[in-house]
């Protein structure tokens, strides 16, 4: 389970909130000039790293407000929560504050 | 190989058991092989048997960076069905169930495939419309299927709440007789032995670090134990089908989510078949051992952690409780998750990609068991012969630039 801290209304239960997927996919400005390829990229490929991921997060059974979470993918650590339109945060700041688990 | 049989037994009890051969070696890898296959899963081992057996192709290593069927091989809930909507799918599903079928024979393994049926539950007049929808579609394809009501469930299951006052009742279900469960270890273990007897090198603790091109085509992987040449390279690694597919600048349409599973303290015999609800989501059988195998929910966010949310779990068993009100005092044994690679439109990708030589075979999300024969089967052709069977063609991953996704969706087990 996470606990996941609002930027808007503090640290709160995992269930309060929806999972947004990848953030900063960005929509095309230019539909129409769009190729297959550019769209399908655009709709259907993801990162999906294993590792630090920037992701959006909705606190829909509160606030109802979107934010970004750089979350790792196997640690479950929340490294930073920043708000939409808010530059995302360098690598260095999302270096782990917890010991490594042990591998098993 | 020593083929297993009552005669072997019976020699072998002789020598008190200590002269059985290992199932299969342990070698070295080799500098150079004619195929790779990156994944010692189910999937990858199956892969590996049908190059050998189907198109002759023995010079193979499988290279898997744990120990084989380490993997969501061994964290599955073990269902076999092949009741899927689409044609495309249907088809597929539907050889892996024919290979099912003989497979014991076919690798002198006992995978102990039982054919005790699949119920697929209706909770609601929706749901019934697509439960009679898709049994007319597996008909029309040759696949057996039967619509029941709650009173012929409850006749065939007799500890399953029927009650018209549950908090969502049951109204119907799609039943597929030859469906069933299959023992997941065993599976890895008979592909892995049969494998090994026609040649091909199994090596384990070795982890695949990159893929070497040269002229844009596959040359050979780096791995833990080295450099390893080869122009025939097949990923299949579940999961972490992304992490594979970076190191080869691909991009795959992949998310990975932590699927849990649970079994309880092992009983005496109390449900002799299957029951799935994607609903009230939870789905259950009970194991030769008479443990409940209990499948749950993949949690929303991605993650290769695998483990998951207590919550999915809670909700899981509420909604096997409310089915199996007999189970409500059953303890828990343990609980875990695997890792599975969920495709946008819930089908796999079994592909040939923009690199030459290297093909991946991925994003069977949460229900890849009970396609690991007809998986590998069609993987093997594919590598073998550099083209999809026409099994598999559908399943390509430009299906996501093109646009002819296959939406399974409402038949692939549990609600994404």
């Amino acid at each position: 389970m996470l606990q996941i801290t609002c930027p808007y209304c503090g640290p709160r239960d995992q269930d309060e909130f929806t999972f947004g997927g990848e953030a900063h996919i960005v929509r095309p400005l230019d539909p129409d000039s769009l190729s297959e390829r550019e769209w399908g990229d655009y709709l259907f490929m993801r990162e999906n790293p294993k590792g630090n991921h920037k992701e959006q997060w909705c606190h829909s059974a509160a606030c109802g407000k979107w934010f970004n979470v750089v979350r790792d993918t196997v640690t479950y650590e929340i490294k930073a929560i920043y708000k939409v339109g808010e530059q995302a945060p360098e690598e260095e700041t999302c270096k782990s504050h917890q010991p490594e688990p042990e591998n098993d | 190989m020593q083929k297993y049989s009552i005669f072997s037994l019976a020699k072998n009890a002789l020598s008190y058991h200590k002269n059985w051969e290992q199932a299969w070696r342990s070698p070295e890898p080799k500098s150079e092989y004619d195929a790779i296959i990156v994944g010692g899963g189910g999937h990858g081992l199956a892969t590996a048997y049908y190059l050998a057996k189907e198109h002759g192709i023995t010079n193979v290593a499988v290279l898997e960076k744990g120990w084989i069927g380490g993997g969501n091989t061994g964290r599955n809930t073990t269902i076999v069905r092949s009741n899927y909507l689409w044609d495309e799918a249907a088809h597929l599903y539907e050889k892996a169930m024919k290979l099912w079928e003989g497979l014991s024979q076919d690798l002198n393994y006992n995978v102990m495939f039982s054919q005790r049926g699949v119920f697929n539950l209706g909770h609601t007049l929706q749901d019934m419309r697509d439960i009679e929808r898709r049994v007319n579609a597996n008909r029309l394809n040759g696949i057996d299927g039967v619509v029941m009501n709650a009173e012929e469930i409850k006749e065939r299951i007799p500890i399953i709440n029927t009650s018209p006052n549950a908090r969502y009742p049951i109204l119907g279900a799609s039943f597929q007789p030859r469906g069933g469960v299959a023992r997941h270890d065993a599976v890895a273990w008979g592909f892995a032995r049969g494998a090994d007897a026609r040649g091909v090198d199994i090596i384990q603790n070795c982890e695949v670090t990159g893929f070497r091109r040269e002229n844009g085509a596959v040359v050979g992987v780096e791995t833990s134990k080295g450099f390893i040449k080869s122009n025939k390279i097949g990923v299949v690694a579940a999961g972490h089908s992304s992490v594979l597919a970076e190191m080869a600048e691909l991009r795959m349409p992949i998310e990975s989510h932590p699927l849990q599973a649970l079994v309880s303290e092992p009983m005496k015999p109390v449900l002799d078949t299957v029951v799935m609800s994607n609903a009230v989501h939870g789905y259950v059988s009970q194991s030769d051992k008479g443990e409940l195998v209990i499948g749950a929910g993949v949690d929303a966010y991605t993650g290769y952690g695998q483990r998951g949310s207590l919550s999915i779990i809670e909700g899981n068993i509420a909604a096997i409780v409310e089915l199996f009100p007999i189970f409500s005092r059953v303890r828990q044994l343990r609980q875990w998750g695997g890792i599975v690679d969920v495709c946008p439109d819930a089908c796999p990708i079994i592909s040939k990609t923009d690199v030459k030589g290297l093909y991946f075979n991925c994003g069977w999300g949460t229900g890849g068991f009970k396609a690991t024969p007809g998986s590998g089967w069609v993987f093997a052709h594919t590598i073998a012969k550099d083209e999809p069977h026409e099994l598999n063609a559908a399943f390509d991953v430009n299906r996501f630039y093109t646009g002819a996704l296959i939406d399974e969706h409402g038949a692939a087990g549990v609600a994404h």
